[in-house]
């Protein structure tokens, strides 16, 4: 991870005299053994995600290996062929340990996308705000004002309630609910960055308005952006897995942690309680892991607190 | 003054009218409005009837005129299910969801105001480090989980406490609430601590951040040179001072309580306004759907204009920025 930059930049210097950007970002960053330990826990929760298919016991989705008599086994049983089932199995004999790492693939999936898809339209429109100004600038940040005074369930729940449920429109909800806080943090740091030299000496080589702002205001506003996008992420996993639960967002076809939770939600009052607990955990985990690294991050980058 | 509220008046007001604009557009332009706004089971002559009684033959301007018109006569439609109007099953069930709302507020302000101060005054002692864990997973709980663990715990190994519905409710003032029978108490509470959860967090910090604050400056060193108890400083003294921020956020946030009672209220199958609305989602009752919408986005457009009226007789920092 720790490149080395920072030798390059001062040929004079000997290396290892002044850490690199990357050096200096990761030693801070171990500064508090909590963020280092959600970062690993995320780290192989995105691996179980990415290579779900690879290290599942069993397919959970392919109907010739599900066998409806292994229903409602309790955690650590086994069945007659001599399957062994850490967290037992669900309604439909599915082992859940494979439900839950493919869950995390469809959670962690939408959760990216739409953050990424939020975070593209946000940073245009919050740089574009703080840069042009005047007019625009009033009306795109009235918008995202009005939008922000809503909680983000009923946004999406309005969203969600006139088009209806599926991939695509769990996604464009979740990218209208967000963008507006994208665009916030863009524009506050874009307003700070545009007064600077190194923006007027752009302006003064005549270089084009969009040029100005992607290679040279964005670059550096990134750093906030980055926190919002890692602590809107876990909002977005969150928000999904409650509109999945509440047979809103994804449709049963990709089934997310939330879906999971809910189809066990049903087996709750006989004491099945491995049904829905399971994947809640694995998404409690998801979400504070990545909490706990975007606190971090913040942290970091904060320059009141900067060391 | 006036005319700073003059003006917030006017914004909400746009905003409605976008909002309807919106669900209007969202009802009658995406898909089918027939689809849409008939009985499924509705037979040719019925169909024929509606469109010409929703006037789906005339210009789109005008359709959205009279949607209008009927809304501010309180017509917003007849339930497909319920075969009621919309407006007026939704009005019967807000008081459960205020109920539940109000309960929650308490629960977080009775418990979060002590908790997050007493965080706030011993910041390294063990149990304030329990207590601050305790609130980040509040905040990273989603609500509907904790909600089924709640049932799990409390009803289903336990048994102390019943996790569907409202319970017996009585009569007392005009009001009919379950708060005032030990039955309806009994029902309230899981499904009250559960959407109080994150709100419960909130305080926590909010209480927390303003005592850490507070207890360094110089009329709480004053107050103890006098002499007086521990106890009255921070009963008096801090108390007062970390109000401020609480009480905004408390007021500015009520809304989000109500809106997140729609998950809370499909767990517990609390009969409130925000299990009727997902209820209508599945069976794709669509007057029902509208006419919340509607509703809710009139009660958000009111609190917020309340709390920013509010904060300009708090805050004149506020009133003179609205003004020039």
């Amino acid at each position: 991870m720790a490149g080395n930059t920072g030798s390059k930049s001062n040929p004079n210097l000997g290396p290892n005299i002044i850490p690199s950007g990357w050096q200096k970002f990761w030693s801070d960053f171990c500064e508090s053994p909590t963020a280092v330990v959600a970062l690993l826990v995320f780290l192989t929760i995105l691996f179980i995600a990415v290579f779900a298919p690879f290290i599942s016991p069993t397919n959970p989705y392919d109907l010739g290996s599900v066998d409806i008599m292994n229903s409602r086994l309790s955690p650590g049983s086994e069945d007659f062929a001599g399957n062994f089932y850490w967290l037992g199995t669900d309604g439909a004999g599915r082992d859940m340990l494979s439900a839950i790492f493919y869950g995390l693939r469809v959670s962690l999936g939408v959760g990216a996308l739409s953050g990424l898809f939020a975070l593209i339209i946000g940073a245009t429109v919050g740089l574009s705000a703080a840069y042009f100004g005047g007019r625009y600038e009033t009306l795109t940040m009235r918008i995202v004002d009005i939008q922000l005074s809503f909680p983000s369930i009923l946004m999406a729940l309005i969203i969600l309630a006139v088009f209806g449920k599926g991939v695509e429109k769990t996604i464009i909800a979740l990218v209208l609910v967000q963008w507006a806080y994208y665009a916030r943090a863009a524009r506050a740091s874009a307003l700070v960055e545009k007064n600077k030299e190194y923006v007027e000496a752009a302006q003064c080589l005549a270089l084009g308005d969009r040029r100005i702002i992607l290679h040279h205001i964005m670059p550096n506003c990134l750093a906030p952006l980055i926190v919002v996008g890692t602590l809107q992420t876990a909002h977005a996993i969150s928000l999904e897995a409650t509109l999945s639960f509440l047979g809103l967002g994804l449709p049963i076809t990709e089934p997310s942690l939330g879906l999971l939770i809910g189809n066990g939600f049903e087996y709750m009052y006989t004491g099945d309680y491995w049904i829905s607990i399971f994947p809640g955990i694995a998404l409690l985990i998801t979400i504070v892991s990545i909490n706990l690294v975007g606190d971090q991050l913040r942290d970091i980058f904060n320059p009141r607190l900067q060391r | 003054m006036t005319a700073f509220i003059l003006r917030r008046s006017l914004q909400s007001i746009i905003v409605l009218i976008i909002m309807s604009v919106i669900v209007f557009a969202g009802v009658n332009l995406v898909g089918d409005p027939v689809d849409m706004l008939v009985n499924p089971e509705a037979d040719q002559q019925e169909i024929e009837r509606v469109i010409r009684d929703l006037g789906l033959d005339r210009p789109v301007t005008e359709q959205y005129w009279y949607f209008l018109v009927n809304a501010f006569q309180g017509d917003l439609g007849r339930s497909f299910v319920f075969g009621e109007p919309a407006l007026k099953l939704i009005i019967q069930r807000m008081p459960a969801t205020m109920e539940l709302a109000l309960f929650s507020l308490l629960i977080a302000i009775v418990f979060g105001i002590p908790l997050g101060v007493y965080a706030g005054l011993k910041p390294n002692s063990k149990t304030s480090r329990i207590i601050m864990a305790g609130s980040i997973l509040g905040f990273s709980m989603p609500t509907f989980w904790v909600g089924i663990i709640l049932i799990m715990f409390f009803s289903v190994n336990l048994g102390w406490l019943p996790s569907t519905g409202r319970g017996e409710v009585a009569t007392y003032f005009g009001i009919t609430s379950s708060i005032f029978t030990l039955d309806g108490l009994s029902h309230l509470f899981l499904p009250a601590f559960n959407l109080a959860l994150f709100k419960l967090s909130s305080v926590i910090r909010l209480a927390r951040a303003g005592t850490r604050e507070v207890i360094l400056q110089d009329y709480i060193k004053f107050a103890r040179a006098k002499g007086l108890s521990e106890t009255h400083v921070i009963r008096v003294h801090l108390m007062k001072n970390i109000m401020i921020p609480i009480v905004t956020v408390i007021g500015l946030e009520f809304g989000s309580l109500i809106a997140f009672s729609t998950v809370t209220e499909t767990v517990f199958a609390w009969p409130g306004m925000g299990k009727l609305i997902i209820d209508a989602i599945y069976n794709l009752d669509r007057p029902i759907i509208v006419a919340y919408l509607m509703i809710i986005v009139l009660i958000f457009v009111c609190l917020n204009l309340i709390v920013d009226i509010l904060y300009s007789f708090l805050d004149p920092r506020v009133r003179i920025k609205g003004v020039s």
